[in-house]
């Protein structure tokens, strides 16, 4: 008479959640829907011409035009250079606040030294600064100091590392990395640096590659700044997507596939890593 | 390093010391070395700029009139601020769209995480669909909706149109187009606010509502009585962040105009943010003095908002 007690130590901890009735699967279909809609729509008129689409009622079949209206976009507009520009700022972006954000997160979690209350608190403090109070002075650096305008460092260094970030690394760290070890490291002989690169970076791999993914989504769909200091002449994607927009006769099949192909690198990343995506979200809000 | 251990293996005894100082100097420099990077950049790229935002807001700095630079005006800019309709015409647009952009989205949020919250087949999957549309980007985000929105051929009005009413230019009107990039931002939050509050939900114990549940507290009451006061900090959070969010809005009414000028917000400007607003005057006009006083003009109307909202939050405890 051993298996009664499994059942039940089972049950007493999925009685912690109700169970989903009916009611519950149809309201969240509906909102998971009308989250899916509009990419859905997005693919079908981007694999339709403009007259298809304009149709009423509405058609909501994927069509065969999706290669055709591809090459059009990249044919007419300068797509290619902004994929470039666009897969070059976020990749870097994405490498220096990693890499910034774990070795400054592993400082606040882990090391012990002068100011690091105020300096965490100034940190938190920062992630509810606006960034568009910034924003004319740091053109006018760009353009008039260090005549970064229409240029990538422009885009890459101010973004470089972030508050967001480093805290983010720090909320994991704290639990990840257990002092024991880092005190046996330190034991033993072990520098800073040689418990960064033996202890840490091996546990934080998995907030690292939550935080990567979240930054260069963040970094790829930018917009206010790279129209603030960039121009059509060196786009990134968002850019050549709004260019794409602003012309006076619309053909809005051409228009929702430039942004099925902006959104695409994201897209798919998400459906590599959205779990992962979803449990750093999570975790994240417990603790912060 | 490698000269400190190289040292070590050729003479012990001074070596050691050598070694000793080494690892105090890397225990107390090591960290500042470790932060440098984020307050390097911050201190130049962040904080230097929004300072000097101030400062450049004194001034009567055109771009388009050399020698302006340092022109010193004082509250010159503010004061002529407080007479520009514009100005407060893109308080109005940036207070209302805001409030229609956050309110229904956090409550909708909260509701979608109660429902996350069920024990149910395929939550993984339920979780991924509602959080899809927080990675899209605005610019392309925008432009599925402006087509959704058209007037004669979007599927908004088609739907409407199902329901007897008449087509909607969203575009003219003021409430209309509000509503319309309210819900935009809306399409776009809302997954990501549930899941702040499942995670948070997810902590509450289980005995609470054991208890409730044994004092006969519906549902309905628990959820009002339990997981909404368990969830306060969570709310506070996601009030203040969507709200600093909400009043910084640039691309969503930027992209849905269909005018000439985007900046202008509409053809009446009953869509033109503040930053819309500050974006026009400084890079459309030049006004770089002007435009980083309406930057701090918003920066001062966030921090109000926000504040209001900590203290109704308060309120909130102090009522209970």
């Amino acid at each position: 008479m051993t298996t009664p007690a499994l059942p039940r130590r089972r049950r007493a901890k999925s009685t912690r959640q109700l169970t989903a009735g009916r009611g519950v699967y149809v309201v969240l279909g509906v909102a998971v829907l009308l989250s899916l809609f509009p990419l859905y729509w997005t693919l079908v008129a981007a694999s339709r011409s403009n007259t298809e689409i304009h149709r009423m009622p509405p058609v909501l079949l994927p069509g065969g035009r999706l290669w055709h209206n591809i090459t059009q976009v990249f044919a007419q507009t300068d797509l290619r250079l902004a994929m470039v520009n666009s897969l070059i700022v976020a990749t870097t972006v994405t490498v220096s606040v990693v890499l910034t954000s774990t070795l400054g997160g592993f400082a606040f979690a882990k090391l012990r030294f002068r100011g690091r209350g105020p300096l965490l608190a100034s940190v938190v403090a920062t992630m509810m600064v606006p960034t568009q109070l910034g924003i004319i002075p740091l053109y006018i650096m760009m353009a008039n100091w260090f005549h970064w305008a229409d240029h990538l460092q422009a885009l890459i260094v101010p973004a470089a590392a972030n508050a967001f970030g480093l805290f983010f690394m720090r909320q994991y760290l704290i639990g990840a990395v257990p002092d024991e070890l880092l005190d046996a490291g330190r034991m033993d002989g072990c520098t800073t640096r040689g418990l960064v690169w033996h202890v840490v970076l091996p546990a934080a791999r998995p907030a690292m590659s939550v935080l990567g993914m979240l930054t260069f989504m963040a970094a790829w769909n930018d917009f206010y700044w790279p129209k603030v200091v960039m121009t059509q002449q060196n786009p990134t994607v968002q850019l050549t997507l709004s260019e794409l927009a602003s012309g006076y006769i619309k053909d809005y099949s051409l228009v929702l596939t430039g942004a099925l192909v902006a959104s695409a690198p994201v897209l798919v990343a998400f459906l590599l890593m959205g779990r992962q995506i979803i449990d750093g979200i999570m975790q994240g809000a417990t603790k912060g | 390093m490698a000269a400190s251990t190289a040292a070590a293996r050729g003479a012990r005894a001074p070596a050691r010391t050598a070694g000793h100082r080494w690892h105090r100097l890397d225990r107390t420099v090591s960290p500042y070395l470790y932060l440098s990077p984020f307050f390097v950049v911050f201190g130049v790229f962040g904080l230097f700029p929004m300072l000097y935002t101030g400062y450049v807001s004194f001034t009567a700095w055109r771009a388009d009139r050399p020698g302006s630079e340092g022109q010193w005006v004082g509250l010159e800019n503010y004061r002529k601020l407080l007479d520009d309709p514009f100005f407060w015409n893109a308080v109005k647009n940036t207070l209302g769209i805001g409030v229609l952009a956050t309110v229904p989205q956090l409550l909708l949020a909260l509701g979608l995480a109660h429902l996350l919250n069920y024990r149910m087949r395929g939550r993984t999957l339920m979780r991924l669909g509602v959080l899809l549309p927080n990675v899209t980007s605005v610019a392309a985000v925008t432009l599925i909706f402006v087509q959704l929105f058209g007037r004669d051929f979007g599927m908004v009005n088609w739907f409407l149109s199902l329901f007897g009413v008449d087509h909607i230019d969203w575009q003219a009107g003021t409430l209309s187009s509000w509503s319309a990039i309210a819900a935009i931002v809306t399409w776009r939050w809302t997954g990501y606010n549930a899941l702040l509050y499942l995670a948070a939900m997810q902590s509450v114990p289980f005995e609470l509502y054991e208890a409730a549940a044994l004092d006969g507290a519906s549902r309905w009451r628990q959820f009002r009585s339990i997981t909404i006061p368990m969830l306060r900090p969570t709310i506070l959070f996601t009030v203040i962040v969507s709200t600093i969010g909400a009043l910084q809005l640039f691309g969503e009414p930027m992209l849905f105009s269909q005018q000439q000028d985007p900046t202008t917000g509409g053809s009446q400007h009953q869509f033109q943010t503040l930053a819309l607003y500050s974006y026009n005057q400084f890079w459309g006009r030049f006004k770089y003095g002007y435009g980083a006083a309406i930057s701090w003009a918003m920066f001062l109307l966030i921090v109000l908002v926000a504040v209001v909202n900590f203290l109704a939050a308060r309120r909130m405890r102090g009522a209970e």
